[in-house]
């Protein structure tokens, strides 16, 4: 027990281990799977993301020129990812902020876009 | 003497995952009980019919959140083993260093809890502060704190560079200062003996008649431990399993801790001696047959039955996890206890329900 008393006076002399979130951000490691994004300016809708998503998380009208993409059913796996031919996918550190309701992000093309 | 039956779980203060035991108590002792599960049961095993087998991957890792990644790798093991695929040595050895940190991670949070079970409150928070850095070690190594969806099919998505091998390695020297420190104090307390030496006594005998796996077993004096069969690059890297004899819960939680200081020893020898070279080979096919891959979790032995038929998706995937594994022993064990030890004892056994459920 005694050993431990070094432990409890410095935990006297020291600042809280704890953050005071969400005033103080934590610092992230780079390649923290944090959240996906679409660039629309490179996607050609060939839904292979959605065909490799092992939540369903994405969807692909290949006619409509719609991609909807759910990210409270996503795992941030980067399945979608790695298998994205025109690197349209990328990967963000930061953590999804929490929301009071639930919602779908729905992508169109965009103007210079490779599939117009 | 008047008996009394009463519940214990699924929702206890000391064990957060759904156990239901039925005891029935005369005075203080336990004379009887009957387990029940079933409260966390998702269907993965099915699921995992419905979905393509590169997807199933994501999803055994979910079966438990402690030791997700020894899900994916046993899974992993068996499907390479169907397909005939010889994954690279790179990747056998980042095998073993994730699995020794996601063990290590497994037994400081058991020895948090273990402390906190018989009210030791400032240990459980000291081993859980060791316990913090390694989440970040693997946040940086696997890109999130515990599901790392770092093991595929063919190898490892994750390759460490020389930089995240070097913080690896400092991390790993540190929570080993660290574990020096803290274990006398688990191992040597007067109460932490009180609460823990003598009980739940499981004779060498009776763990093998009962089929006990991983840390009990090796705390009731038998050597065993699969990662003598020599999986991934456990052979290269040489190994003796943690033995005890006492076969009580204070030789369980010995045995955890000496487990510890090895995982620490065995993740940075293979950081060491990661060969150069890829860390994954390109799969194509579907698997075909049927095999068995078993696998040392943090809690014993795990056990992966996959039945392929040719196309993408499994015929059959059955996983037997050690927690199920284990409980035949606990019914042994609590009969003639005091009261005031069955969460003790009943946490000495690392339950983990979701992993048993599926």
């Amino acid at each position: 027990m005694a050993k431990m008393i070094s432990t409890v006076m410095s935990n006297l002399t020291h600042c809280p281990k704890t953050r005071l979130y969400p005033l103080e951000e934590r610092q992230l490691p780079p390649g923290t799977r944090g959240q996906i994004e679409f660039d629309m300016t490179k996607c050609i809708f060939c839904s292979l993301c959605a065909k490799r998503c092992p939540a369903d998380a994405i969807t692909v009208d290949r006619k409509g020129k719609t991609l909807v993409f759910n990210p409270f059913r996503c795992i941030i796996c980067e399945s979608c990812l790695e298998g994205c031919p025109k690197d349209a996918i990328s990967l963000f550190s930061h953590w999804r902020a929490p929301v009071t309701a639930l919602y779908e992000q729905k992508y169109q093309p965009e103007p210079g876009q490779a599939g117009d | 003497m008047g008996r009394i039956t009463a519940p214990f779980g699924p929702q206890h203060p000391v064990l957060p995952e759904p156990l239901h035991l039925n005891i029935t108590y005369e005075d203080e002792k336990v004379v009887g009980l009957s387990p029940a599960i079933g409260y966390v049961h998702r269907g993965l095993e099915k699921t995992a019919e419905k979905k393509e087998y590169p997807e199933n991957v994501f999803l055994v890792e979910r079966v438990c959140g402690i030791c997700s990644f020894m899900h994916a790798m046993t899974y992993c093991m068996g499907i390479e083993e169907l397909m005939g695929i010889e994954i690279p040595p790179r990747a056998q050895y980042l095998r073993v260093f994730y699995s020794e940190i996601s063990r290590l991670h497994s037994h400081l949070l058991w020895l948090g809890l273990f402390a906190d079970a018989f009210g030791f409150e400032n240990l459980f928070m000291q081993y859980w502060a060791a316990r913090e850095k390694i989440l970040d070690l693997m946040e940086l190594t696997g890109g999130q704190r515990v599901i790392l969806s770092s093991c595929a099919i063919g190898g490892i998505r994750r390759d460490l560079n020389a930089e995240q091998i070097d913080t690896a390695q400092g991390v790993l020297m540190q929570t080993e200062e660290e574990l020096k420190r803290i274990n006398p104090v688990m191992l040597n307390a007067y109460t932490v003996k009180q609460r823990t030496v003598g009980k739940g006594m499981l004779s060498r005998e009776d763990a093998l008649l009962y089929g006990a796996v991983g840390p009990m077993l090796r705390a009731s004096g038998v050597a065993q431990d699969l990662r003598q069969t020599g999986y991934a690059a456990y052979r290269e890297l040489g190994f003796a399993p943690v033995v005890e004899t006492d076969g009580d819960s204070y030789a369980r939680a010995l045995v955890r801790v000496r487990e510890t200081c090895q995982s620490i020893e065995l993740a940075r020898k293979a950081l060491e001696r990661l060969p150069e070279g890829e860390a994954a080979v390109k799969v194509k096919g579907n698997p075909d047959g049927e095999t068995m891959q078993r696998v040392e979790q943090p809690r014993g032995e795990l056990l992966y039955y996959i039945k392929g038929n040719g196309s993408k998706n499994l015929e059959r995937l059955r996983i037997r996890t050690p927690t199920f594994a284990n409980i035949p022993s606990l019914l042994k064990m609590l009969p003639g206890c005091e009261m005031a030890d069955v969460p003790v004892i009943v946490l000495s056994i690392d339950p983990c329900i979701s992993c048993t459920e599926r």
